[in-house]
């Protein structure tokens, strides 16, 4: 029997900045959509994203954060997430990422990034087209 | 202002004009949308007549400016007899480049300083903590002892300038750091002027940086109400801002009701502390977002100065009219710069100011072209302010007081924006103030909504953004330079902050943490406490930390 099981995403914000006006339209956008949004609220550690994301079985997971501090915690992040086995979780991120950091956040995992402006459209489509197959 | 046999003619002569003239021009021409609405979702006429405003009384509803109800500005010559105060928002990396900043803008004609903070100061955190790792002067200046606050106005004389702080929760902290720098200028306390943002309440719905729980951040906000009502008459204890609301997506409309309700909520809890209205009130500012819609903008400032002015006088009864002012800082809305094509942001940010001016502002903030990318560089916040200058020098437009009354469309639309405020007001009074509307949500839900609506009108090209959903280009590269921060920052700052620590009175810092503890616990007034617990360098993070011990942290409501 074909699962009927809707794909879950983690809407996460890490760092101590409060932007959560983009991390919330695509929750909503992400749930509009079809799909099971959980959205963690602000200022949440590594330890308590990962640990979301383990407990909430998560297919995917959004990173927003606009505060500069990706390169201290996105590393921290992919590194508890592998730590928990929560290999196969597709992670993408958005927020103020400066081009010239891509490279280095594509390095450590993460699928895609969208700056400001991206509309929705476009992380839905991305979302389709990159989350892991269940098994 | 017209009589009903002149109007009667008008509505005639328009009617005529609606069955003649308009269907000729509608067939060669059609209208581009079906109807036509500002951000606040209000329908905008084809064309406004003095029928649109044909109830309005000059000299009741307009006035003259530096009279009630100061629709038309709270001073009589506005910007003939001095210009707003230029004032851009400034701080990154260490006390010392912050510093730097301040004295390049000053030198370049910018007439007040404004602060920005960076994260773990603004959530009362110190450079070491383990929350601060990766943020530490990233968005803003680290400040975690008097220390750094000393660097910071090095060589900047607190009597000859004023300062606005954007800080909240810590917000005590951060003005006794400011109080003991101008003591050990021997700046008489009565000449230290500026502002603390200081604004708890719009924490918890838009700029969500709060700290404690609504009760006990309310009454932060109140003692230093108190305090500077008695000790600091040139201080504003408090900025009301709708700047955060509307960057979280609000409307024009809800940003001028949220804010205005928040400024009653803090009448209301002052007076609960036994001061009368006219002791305070004329020290209450305010802080707005201006964002897109020009007349829209023009509107809400308008509309918001004398709303306030009916509040201050029916619903607390001042009899100082100074207490009925509304005096406004503006901010240009950073939501609405684009990170493609970032000189457009140039252009941008003209017309907001632009608007803010023609709605009477006090205090503007220009934003820089770069910051949908980073913290503006020093080429761009010159830029920002030059923009500032060319309005107030060149434009002419600030030879006469508010050059719009008197429209047609300006007062009908300033009319409009006072009517559904009011109705917000009435909502919320309802609801039963404004905590009780943050603990349902009532406030969050609204924001979400409209921020979903905008974004939603932008993907679907609803709403143009030059250069984002439309006449877009392919550019290869990011075309401007960009700030970064020293990643040497945060190592450079905790070793003083250690130092700091190391080599003060540790005894002392001891006996004022326990008094603090004691003084929280007994509800008293804290600023005495506050100012001499910095002056012997105990670090705001320490300070912050009695007081979650006291009151507890807030867990967020999530609305989405």
């Amino acid at each position: 029997m074909q699962s009927t099981r809707k794909i879950r995403v983690l809407i996460a914000k890490p760092g101590l900045d409060s932007h959560d006006r983009g991390a919330k339209v695509v929750a909503r956008a992400l749930r509009d959509a079809g799909m099971e949004v959980i959205y963690t609220g602000l200022r949440q550690t590594p330890e308590q994203i990962a640990e979301t994301a383990l407990q909430e079985d998560v297919d995917v997971i959004g990173l927003s954060i606009l505060s500069g501090a990706h390169k201290a915690l996105f590393p921290r992040i992919m590194e508890l997430l592998k730590q928990k086995g929560l290999t196969d979780v597709m992670v993408f991120a958005g927020g103020i990422i400066p081009e010239e950091d891509i490279p280095e956040m594509k390095k450590l995992g993460i699928k895609g990034i969208f700056g400001p402006g991206t509309p929705t459209e476009t992380i839905i489509q991305f979302t389709l087209e990159n989350v892991p197959k269940r098994t | 202002m017209f009589d009903d046999e002149k109007i009667n003619e008008i509505k005639r002569e328009r009617e005529r004009w609606e069955k003649t003239t308009l269907p000729k021009w509608i067939r060669q021409c059609p209208e581009c949308k079906s109807e036509f609405r500002n951000h606040s979702g209000m329908l905008i006429k084809r064309v406004y007549t003095p029928e649109d405003i044909k109830a309005l009384d000059y000299l009741r509803d307009l006035g003259f400016p530096g009279e009630y109800p100061f629709l038309r500005g709270v001073h009589a010559t506005m910007y003939r007899g001095r210009l707003w105060t230029m004032r851009m928002f400034a701080g990154y990396g260490t006390a010392e480049q912050t510093n730097k900043r301040f004295k390049y803008l000053l030198k370049e004609g910018e007439t007040g300083l404004s602060t920005a903070f960076d994260y773990p100061t603004i959530m009362g955190y110190d450079s070491d903590h383990s929350m601060a790792k990766g943020e530490v002067g990233i968005c803003g200046v680290a400040i975690s002892s008097l220390k750094d606050m000393e660097i910071l106005f090095d060589g900047i004389p607190l009597d000859q300038v004023t300062t606005s702080m954007t800080i909240n929760g810590p917000a005590p902290m951060l003005l006794a750091m400011y109080v003991a720098v101008g003591d050990r200028q021997c700046v008489p306390r009565e000449k230290i002027g500026g502002t603390t943002q200081n604004d708890n309440l719009k924490e918890f719905f838009a700029q969500k940086l709060c700290i404690f729980p609504p009760k006990s951040s309310v009454k932060l906000t109140t003692d230093i109400i108190e305090y500077c009502a008695r000790h600091l008459p040139r201080w504003n204890p408090v900025s009301i801002s709708g700047y955060h609301i509307r960057e979280a997506g609000a409307t024009a409309l809800q940003e001028l009701a949220f804010t205005i309700y928040d400024g009653i909520a803090y009448v209301e809890s002052t007076i609960e502390r036994g001061l009368k209205v006219d002791d305070f009130a004329h020290r209450l500012s305010f802080f707005f977002a201006s964002h897109n819609d020009f007349f829209e903008e023009i509107a809400k400032f308008r509309a918001a100065r004398r709303l306030w002015a009916k509040i201050m006088k029916e619903r607390f009864h001042t009899k100082n009219p100074r207490s009925m002012w509304m005096r406004m800082h503006v901010q240009t809305s950073g939501c609405t710069l684009t990170a493609p094509q970032p000189l457009n942001n140039i252009t941008r940010t003209t017309i907001q100011a632009l608007a803010a001016v023609l709605g009477g502002t006090q205090s503007l903030h220009t934003n820089s072209f770069d910051e949908a990318l980073c913290l503006p560089t020093e080429e761009a916040v010159r830029v920002a302010l030059r923009t500032q200058q060319v309005i107030a020098h060149e434009s002419g437009v600030t030879n006469t007081v508010d050059p719009l009354a008197g429209s047609y469309y300006v007062e009908a639309l300033t009319n409009e924006m006072e009517e559904k405020a009011m109705e917000y007001i009435q909502k919320i009074d309802d609801m039963g103030g404004a905590i009780a509307a943050i603990e349902k949500g009532f406030f969050q839900k609204e924001i979400a909504d409209s921020a979903y609506r905008y974004q939603m009108e932008i993907d679907e090209k609803k709403r143009i953004i030059v250069g984002l959903n439309e006449y877009t280009i392919e550019e290869e590269e990011c075309p401007i330079k960009l700030l970064r921060i020293d990643p040497k920052t945060e190592k450079e700052q905790v070793i003083r902050l250690q130092k700091v620590k190391r080599e003060r009175d540790n005894r002392k810092v001891k006996e004022v943490l326990e008094k603090l503890h004691y003084t929280a616990e007994k509800d008293e007034n804290l600023m005495p406490t506050v100012i001499e617990a910095v002056k012997v360098y105990v670090t705001l993070g320490e300070i912050t930390e009695v007081l979650r011990e006291v009151y507890g942290e807030y867990k967020e409501l999530i609305v989405i």
